[in-house]
Order: C-alpha cells, then sequence, then structure tokens
C-alpha cells in the first residue's frame, strides 16, 4: 500500500516539475510548482515526518508559491514566455551527467542501517515527531540553539533587505 | 517495499530536473522557480536519511537540517524576488542573458 502511494505521487511529483520546464506560460509553470510541493508534503507523510509536512504546505505553497505569483505577474512579459536561452543543450548534457552519476552512487552504494541511533534524539516510526523535533532544536548539549537564533537574525536581515530593495526613492 | 533508494532516486531526479531549468531558462522568476525545486529534492534525500538511517526509529536530525533548508530558501526567494523586481523596473526585462552589464 504505502508502496503504491510512494509510486503515486512520485509520478505526479516527476510530471509537475517537467511541467515546469515545458510550459510556455510562466503563470502555468508557477501552478505546476506549486503542484509539486503538494506532492513533496505528500512524500513527507509517507517518511513520518508530519511536522515538516505541515511546515511544507504553510511556507512553501501559501508563502513562497504566493510570493511567485506574486513576483510572475508583476514582471509578466506574455509575448516572450518562458523559452530555453542558448545553453539548452549543454545544461541538458550537465544535467543528466551529475543525474547519471547520482543515480550510479544511490545504486552502487549499500545504505546498510546502522543499529543505534547513537546520541540524536529519535521517536518510534508512525509516533507524532512534533516533541522530538523541538527537543532536538532546544536540546541543551545536542541541540541546535545557536543556528535557530542565527536563522532568526538571516529571516530578519532578509525581511528589511527585502523592503529596503524594492521601496520607491522618493 | 519502498527503501531509501526509491526516495534517494526521486531526489536525484528532482534535482537533475531542477538543473537543467536553472541553468537553461531565460526568465529570471523561472531559474528562481527551478532553484526551489532543487531545495526540494535535498529536502526529501534528508527526510529519508533521517526516515531509514536506522531501523524502526526515527532520527530527527535530518527533519531539522529540512527545517533550516526551508528557512533559508524563503530568506532567499524574499530578496531574490526583490530583486527579480527591481530589475525589471530598471530595465523592463527579467531575462537573465539580456542582464549583462557586469559581463567582462
Amino acid at each position: 500500500m504505502t508502496s503504491f502511494v510512494f509510486y503515486i505521487i512520485a509520478i505526479i511529483l516527476v510530471a509537475a516539475a517537467v511541467g515546469v520546464m515545458v510550459m510556455r506560460d510562466v503563470f502555468r509553470a508557477g501552478l505546476f510548482l506549486i503542484l509539486s510541493f503538494f506532492c513533496v508534503a505528500g512524500i513527507y507523510v509517507l517518511l513520518n515526518a508530519d511536522l515538516l509536512a505541515g511546515i511544507q504546505v504553510l511556507v512553501y505553497v501559501g508563502a513562497i508559491g504566493i510570493l511567485l505569483m506574486f513576483a510572475i505577474m508583476l514582471t509578466q512579459n506574455i509575448e516572450v514566455g518562458n523559452p530555453a536561452g542558448s545553453l539548452n543543450l549543454p545544461s541538458l548534457l550537465v544535467a543528466l551527467a551529475v543525474l547519471g552519476f547520482m543515480m550510479y552512487v544511490i545504486v552502487a552504494q549499500d545504505w546498510g542501517m546502522l543499529s543505534t541511533t547513537g546520541q540524536a534524539i529519535s521517536v518510534k516510526v508512525d509516533d507524532s515527531t512534533i516533541t522530538g523535533i523541538a527537543q532536538a532544536l532546544f536540546d541543551k548539549d545536542i541541540g541546535f540553539v545557536l543556528p535557530f537564533e542565527i536563522a532568526s537574525v538571516l529571516l530578519l536581515a532578509a525581511l528589511i533587505g527585502a523592503v529596503v530593495l524594492v521601496r520607491s526613492k522618493e | 517495499m519502498v527503501g531509501i533508494e526509491h526516495y534517494l532516486g526521486l531526489a536525484a531526479v528532482l534535482f537533475a530536473i531542477g538543473l537543467y531549468g536553472a541553468l537553461a531558462k531565460r526568465n529570471a522568476v523561472v531559474v528562481l522557480m527551478c532553484i526551489e525545486i532543487m531545495l526540494n529534492a535535498v529536502n526529501i534525500a534528508l527526510v529519508a536519511f533521517s526516515r531509514f538511517l536506522v531501523p524502526e526509529v526515527v532520527v530527527l536530525t535530518g527533519q531539522v537540517f529540512a527545517i533550516f533548508v526551508m528557512t533559508v530558501a524563503a530568506a532567499e526567494v524574499a530578496v531574490g524576488l526583490a530583486i527579480i523586481i527591481l530589475i525589471y523596473r530598471n530595465r523592463q526585462t527579467v531575462n537573465v542573458d539580456e542582464v549583462d552589464s557586469m559581463k567582462w
């Protein structure tokens, strides 16, 4: 059952990502991107990451998707559309080479599992991850308190930077 | 049974699609969208490792990393779109191959 759902979601996800590439209309490419964000949230649910699936829908679909739609409509150039540039063939070759290398590593590597989690904070499969993620973020000894604070400063800087950039001069 | 190879393969395919678009597309907004696809592929790989590293247990460090990747992606999109709108206001274009005044 899980593998059936995985293949359905994976096919829709890859098709949506390909749709972003082939759509001539930039707005429709953005809609396909939002569909692919939803499918990634489904993949997170399959991977027992319930909090991440919620964040994915809120942040990516809700915030980044709408922001991209705004940018598309503010900069729309209907007659130009969404063509590939002069580097079409070389970039296709580069992407295929990277894909081939990654696939070779994935297939050739023996993904043996560890037997113990060591120090890392973990929860059982099918349990909710929310309390565990809170512990993993804010634990006194092995948490990520400093990166968390730096992330908040980064978001503040990005917010101020975006406002300063697009503010009109007069 | 779907194992870690399937999720990593899906992530690799998504990453390659995003890489092609980021290199080939002319519209700067589409380039930004392709970078988002690549970041999503990396997140899928991180979460897959957090699920499959130890059997019957979810090691949460990978999910914490994915949360940080999402944070940085949100900041990047906000600043990137501000820059793109500024370029459009000044030059009436968002084509990356027409914005080449810093090209040597």
